[in-house]
């Protein structure tokens, strides 16, 4: 009996130290793998004031024309409210909206891609754009259900190289994949679709019908081919490093920012020059258009070195 | 058999050793985070309270703002110039349960651009600090509130502005949209501006909740009627008992739409004008004094007020105001400059550009519609082609 328990002692010392030894251990690693997490996790910030005014003013005006964004819009009949709402707010700012279809709606007019599969669908609305890109040479990808603000897209990637591969948005990571979220919305640039369309005729690498027993989302089925041609999710960041690529609404975000900065709350929320929001209401979306577009203080002026006209034929901003 | 039984309470050891160190191990990582990110708030928490006293300057139980708050990168000097042309006293009608849940959001956000802020309530406060108007709170004191408020404001601040804004303490101002529109009027003028309504008056009256504003002449004609006893607490229902006294003494409504007819004080919030399609029947439809607009034409781009906004939403306005914008975005509607208002001593780098922006800005005053048409001649902005920005900006 004595020596049972004895036996028991040792072993309970033992479990003890040997806990201590591994967690010490374990705190050791996590410490190392969150700098090379830094390390791997990828920025793209827009550019300063200060870079831009290193530009000529005619290369400025060549760049402001030449910027220009294919928005590719994912619709469903079922969400018509919000398709008619995008259809009359931000995709108006587009250079070329295109909405995508599952199938066809008798109220508004689509390309239906006759695809009730997510991922297909979206290989094929990908492959779409690609081959109807004429000069464009950015593609932004969302649902209508974002609301997405097609200038800060375009300061964002202005002083970027479309012929590079570029895969921007609200980065995160799951496991080791590194994703960019679709509801935050996805920028491609020329050189990214290009590849992804090539890799989308390889069954082995990007398959049409996924491997797994549980179905991927969308967004990381995205990453998970692009990362077959050599191009990685970037997290879009203004000159602060706040992201500008937000999927929550505007004012969940207040409302977070009135709990966790509640003495700074404005400046503590979002950026000024943020691109997306997303699962705000279609009214909200009405609100955000005068917001952005229009209500402002006056005497207040940024002499931004960049012009965008307000399209023909709008009201709402 | 025996040895069996050593192993197996050593076993059983082990096992208890490991899961006892190990709930006390996170037991004790999870006290020291929560220790530091109290430590962590403290901290913040300090900070801010120094902050904020560098912001006002409190005195006699007002606000007076010492720093009208700039935007990292903007020029904000013709903002900067009517601050300075255009006093402004705000007076936030509000009450001690209130000031938590409301007047607290108004005091953080657009208040901050009133030249002076008071805080009217039924009791003394002097940490928030708020005015005891010696009233009883509720519906049927507020026109009570509302007489001893701007007796309050003359008394104290007579000279300290050239007008004076009520606003309860759900409704958003955005005060230097409110300096455009007086701009173009003078303190001495008898004349007040609000959201315009028809029934029960000749001239009509303001809404109380989308806020109104006064002139020092109309402030003075008020107390005076008082005085007089020309006006006296007639009725409970504040704006329409203003509005009748206003017309007694002879201050005039005035119209504080932009040069397109829209809109600039708002009794509804943005959702409300923007989407929100509203019955026949309602009682809005008759009580408007100008043709109602809804959807996008209901609201001017340099809209002065919004009513019933909650706490959330005092920080969306003020981020969708001061904050979020389209970038490089050319406004369709470019509201002109305040007639005595010349830009062209804000050094710009190219004077001959100045002179023709003055004098087709000139010519401009003239014309009251359409102007987007003449959105081009009216931009006080420099030309991009010049250069070289203007006069660097401090914070960048």
């Amino acid at each position: 009996m004595l020596s049972e328990g004895g036996s028991f002692i040792k072993g309970v010392v033992l479990g003890g130290l040997f806990c201590l030894v591994v967690s010490l251990l374990s705190s050791f690693s996590s410490v190392t793998e969150s700098n090379t997490d830094d390390h791997h996790h990828h920025h793209v910030k827009a550019a300063s004031k200060d870079e831009l005014k290193h530009f000529s003013d005619g290369q400025l005006l060549e760049l402001n024309n030449r910027i220009q964004v294919y928005c590719i819009i994912m619709v469903q009949p079922k969400n018509l409210v919000y398709w008619a709402t995008t259809l009359d707010t931000w995709s108006k700012h587009c250079d070329k909206p295109v909405f995508y279809t599952s199938e066809a709606s008798k109220a508004l007019e689509a390309i239906d891609l006759n695809e009730k599969d997510d991922w297909s669908r979206l290989r094929k609305a990908l492959t779409h754009a690609y081959k109807n890109a004429g000069d464009l040479r950015w593609f932004f990808l969302a649902q209508p259900t974002t609301f997405a603000i097609i200038e800060n897209l375009k300061y964002l990637v202005l002083t970027k190289d479309p012929e590079e591969p570029f895969y921007l948005g609200r980065a995160v990571k799951s496991g080791e994949l590194e994703y960019v979220e679709y509801d935050g919305g996805i920028v491609l640039s020329y050189e990214a679709l290009k590849r992804l369309v090539q890799v989308f005729q390889d069954e082995e690498k990007c398959p049409e019908k996924g491997r797994a027993l549980w179905k991927l989302s969308e967004d990381k089925q995205l990453a998970v081919c692009l990362k077959y041609t050599g191009v990685f999710a970037e997290n879009g960041e203004d000159t602060n490093g706040k992201g500008l690529f937000n999927t929550k609404s505007v004012d969940s975000l207040i409302q977070d920012s009135m709990r966790d900065n509640p003495t700074d709350v404005v400046e503590g929320c979002c950026s000024d020059l943020a691109v997306t929001f997303n699962g705000m209401s279609p009214n909200q979306m009405q609100v955000m258009m005068f917001g952005v577009y229009r209500l402002r203080p006056y005497g207040h002026d940024f002499h931004d070195l960049l012009t965008f006209y307000p399209p023909e034929g709008s009201d709402n901003d | 058999m025996k040895a069996l039984g050593y192993r197996f309470s050593f076993f059983a050891g082990f096992v208890v050793g490991t899961f006892t160190l190990y709930v006390f191990l996170r037991q004790m990582w999870f006290e020291r985070t929560v220790a530091e990110q109290q430590a962590n708030s403290f901290g913040k928490f300090f900070d801010q309270l120094g902050g904020e006293d560098k912001l006002w300057k409190k005195e006699r139980s007002a606000l007076f703002n010492l720093k009208h708050p700039h935007h990292i990168g903007e020029d904000g000097r013709v903002a900067d110039e009517l601050y300075k042309k255009v006093r402004i006293l705000c007076w936030v009608m509000t009450g001690p349960n209130n000031l938590e849940k409301k007047a607290r959001h108004v005091k953080s956000t657009w208040s901050r651009h009133c030249n002076i802020v008071v805080f009217m309530s039924s009791v003394d406060d002097p940490d928030f600090p708020t005015v005891g108007l010696g009233t009883k709170e509720g519906r049927d004191q507020l026109y009570w509130k509302t007489i001893r408020a701007f007796h309050y404001a003359y008394d104290h601040h007579a000279n300290e502005a050239d007008w004076f804004l009520k606003a309860d303490d759900d409704t958003y101002v955005i005060v230097d949209n409110l300096r455009w529109v007086l701009a173009n009027h003078t303190p001495d003028e008898p004349i007040y501006f609000g959201r315009r309504f028809k029934p029960y008056t000749k001239q009509g009256y303001m809404s109380g909740g989308a806020g109104y504003v006064l002139s020092r002449e109309a402030l003075r004609r008020f107390v005076e009627g008082f005085t007089n006893k020309v006006c006296t607490h007639t009725t409970s229902v504040e704006d329409l008992a203003m509005g009748q006294c206003m017309e007694k003494v002879g201050v005039l409504a005035g119209d504080s739409r932009d040069t397109s007819h829209r809109e600039t004080f708002h009794p509804f919030v943005p959702e409300q004008h923007l989407t929100a399609k509203f019955p026949k029947s309602f009682w809005y439809w008759s009580y408007c004094y100008y043709p109602i607009s809804e959807g996008p034409s209901c609201c001017s781009d340099i809209s002065v007020s919004f009513h019933y906004v909650d706490a959330a939403g005092m920080y969306l306005l003020e981020y969708y105001t001061y904050h979020l914008r389209a970038f490089g975005y050319k406004y369709r509607y470019q509201p002109p400059t305040p007639k005595n208002y010349r830009i062209e001593h804000l050094s710009f780098p190219n004077s001959a550009d100045g002179q023709k922006q003055m004098a087709s800005q000139e010519k401009e005053h003239g014309k009251v519609d359409n102007p987007s048409r003449s959105a081009q001649e009216q931009d006080p902005d420099p030309p991009p082609a010049a250069g070289k920005d203007p006069p660097p900006d401090a914070e960048e």
